[in-house]
């Protein structure tokens, strides 16, 4: 079995007395798509945002490519930008264009040229369909749009892994399949990817396992055709035909 | 002589008008230079002081609470007064001009910190999520993604308090900047005639219609579409 791109062990996390994730042990293949469902407030959101340390864990390890992040010497800015991750609110930045959404990171993290950095964020837009929004702002693109510019963003760094947290939940019905097609196509294209989204039917037909998480415990996982027919635990069951239905 | 007569030679009285409109001129150069300074100085200081600020460390902290609220707390005036009379007294002397430039600079470096920092609060979470899951640094982020948007939403009342302030250039005149009021004061002594504080009136306007149109300009360029 190859190497893991993402190993997390034994990782917690509370706020205050809350407990919200009780030792997370969760290990991402490369090319892997793995689909992370659970119940509101089951720590879905804090597991990935502790991925990359934006939510600073408690305790436990987080191994991205064997380079420790939990290590205090770990440059976490370096880390970060090999990790794409994904919003459900976009979290563009308003006041630059597209392009520029893209190309910022480009510049200031990887020390690209300006002319480099916008040929590479131009092709991350074409990728993502929207080669004609680059001088558009946020506020003039529909809710689709800003966030295939947020996976441009993200993608346009290269990451070894990307995080997506309800990246259509915030969207109209109408325009979630955009958003849908852009991350079909990147698993096409081998990128390792963990997503937490309601999208039953994009977990059955893209992801390679489903795994649910209840009160910051993962209490099961395996492949999707499985976990949505013969889940063992009775929990999952109930959660999966719940919003299966 | 009529009431209206005697209305027009107390406020719009030819011979005097002409006697002093040099005088008066001059005063609007000194308002103009005065309040230039304390723009430049004031802004930059407010800015400063928030962007410190946002690097949360608690000392520093406190210390920039306590000058924004003592600062935004106390009448210019009185501060001027203390400034100018008082710190002689400890061995500091400051012309008339830059007590009044030092004063108002930090009376507007006060209100301009407040505002900028409630600009920075005002930026979602979210921003700084993005821009450091990419990679971005704290102050990269602050720089490049945080600070331009709290500036933008801070230009409104920042342009309203900045003229405010300038307008308090008027405070030199009690301790003797020749600013547009103490020309205009001198005049009245001199001639016991109001018009020099009519034509003051009318340079003010003169130097500040024109800020307040450039202020609008200003506030219509930084809006921006929201999404
Ligand atoms: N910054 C925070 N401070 C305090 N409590 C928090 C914070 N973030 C999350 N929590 C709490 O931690 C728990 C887990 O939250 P989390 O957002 O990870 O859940 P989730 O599984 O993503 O839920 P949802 O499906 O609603 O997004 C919740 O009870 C939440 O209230
Ligand atoms: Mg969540």
């Amino acid at each position: 079995m190859p190497a893991p791109i993402l190993d997390v062990r034994a990782l917690r996390k509370s706020f205050g007395p809350l407990e919200v994730l009780k030792g997370i042990d969760l290990s991402v293949r490369p090319q892997e798509l793995v689909f992370l469902v659970g119940p509101s407030g089951s720590g879905k959101s804090t597991l990935l945002r502790c991925c990359n340390r934006l939510e600073e864990p408690d305790s436990g390890s987080i191994r991205l490519e064997g380079v420790e992040l939990m290590d205090r010497a770990c440059d976490l800015n370096a880390a970060r930008r090999r990790i794409g991750m994904v919003f459900q609110g976009f979290n563009l930045y308003p006041h630059m264009t597209a392009l520029g959404n893209v190309t910022l990171a480009l510049r200031k993290v990887l020390g690209k040229s300006r002319r480099e950095a916008e040929e590479i964020g131009r092709a991350a837009l074409d990728r993502v369909g929207l080669a004609d929004k680059a001088a558009c702002h946020p506020g003039e693109l529909s809710g689709g749009q800003q966030q295939r510019v947020a996976i441009a963003r993200a993608v346009s760094l290269e990451p070894t892994l990307m995080l997506f947290d309800e990246p259509t939940s915030a969207l109209d019905p109408e325009l979630v399949g955009s958003v849908l097609a852009v991350m079909r196509s990147l698993r096409e294209a081998g990128m390792t990817m963990v997503v937490v989204s309601h999208e039953m039917r994009f977990a059955r037909e893209a992801a390679d396992r489903v795994v649910f998480m209840e009160g910051g415990a993962i209490v099961e996982e395996g492949p999707p055709a499985a976990m949505f027919t013969e889940a063992q635990h009775p929990r999952t069951r109930a959660f999966l035909q719940e919003i299966g239905r | 002589m009529t009431d209206l007569d005697r209305f027009l030679a107390t406020f719009l009285n030819p011979a005097v008008a002409g006697q002093y409109a040099g005088a008066i001129a001059a005063g609007v150069l000194v308002t103009i230079e005065v309040a230039v300074a304390v723009l430049v100085t004031g802004l930059a200081l407010g800015l400063g002081l928030a962007v410190l600020r946002a690097y949360r460390i608690r000392p520093l902290n406190a210390l920039i609470v306590i000058f924004v609220d003592v600062f935004r707390a106390l009448p210019p005036l009185v501060v001027i007064l203390l400034a100018y009379f008082g710190l002689p007294n400890v061995g500091v002397t400051l012309s008339a001009f830059a007590v009044l430039w030092l004063v108002l600079s930090l009376v507007l470096a006060a209100f301009a910190e407040e505002i900028v920092w409630a600009g920075i609060l005002s930026v979602r979470k979210g921003q700084w999520d993005a821009a450091r899951s990419t990679g971005l640094g704290f102050a990269q982020t602050l720089f490049y993604v945080v600070l331009p948007q709290a500036v933008r939403l801070a230009i409104p009342p920042l342009t309203n308090r900045a003229i405010a302030t300038t307008k308090n250039t008027a405070l030199g005149s009690v301790i003797g900047v020749g600013e547009i009021i103490n020309q205009a004061q001198t005049a009245v002594a001199v001639t016991g005639n109001a018009t020099p504080l009519l034509m003051g009136a009318l340079a003010y306007i003169i130097v500040f219609v024109p800020v307040l149109i450039l202020a609008g300009r200003i506030e219509r360029r930084f809006a921006w579409r929201r999404a």
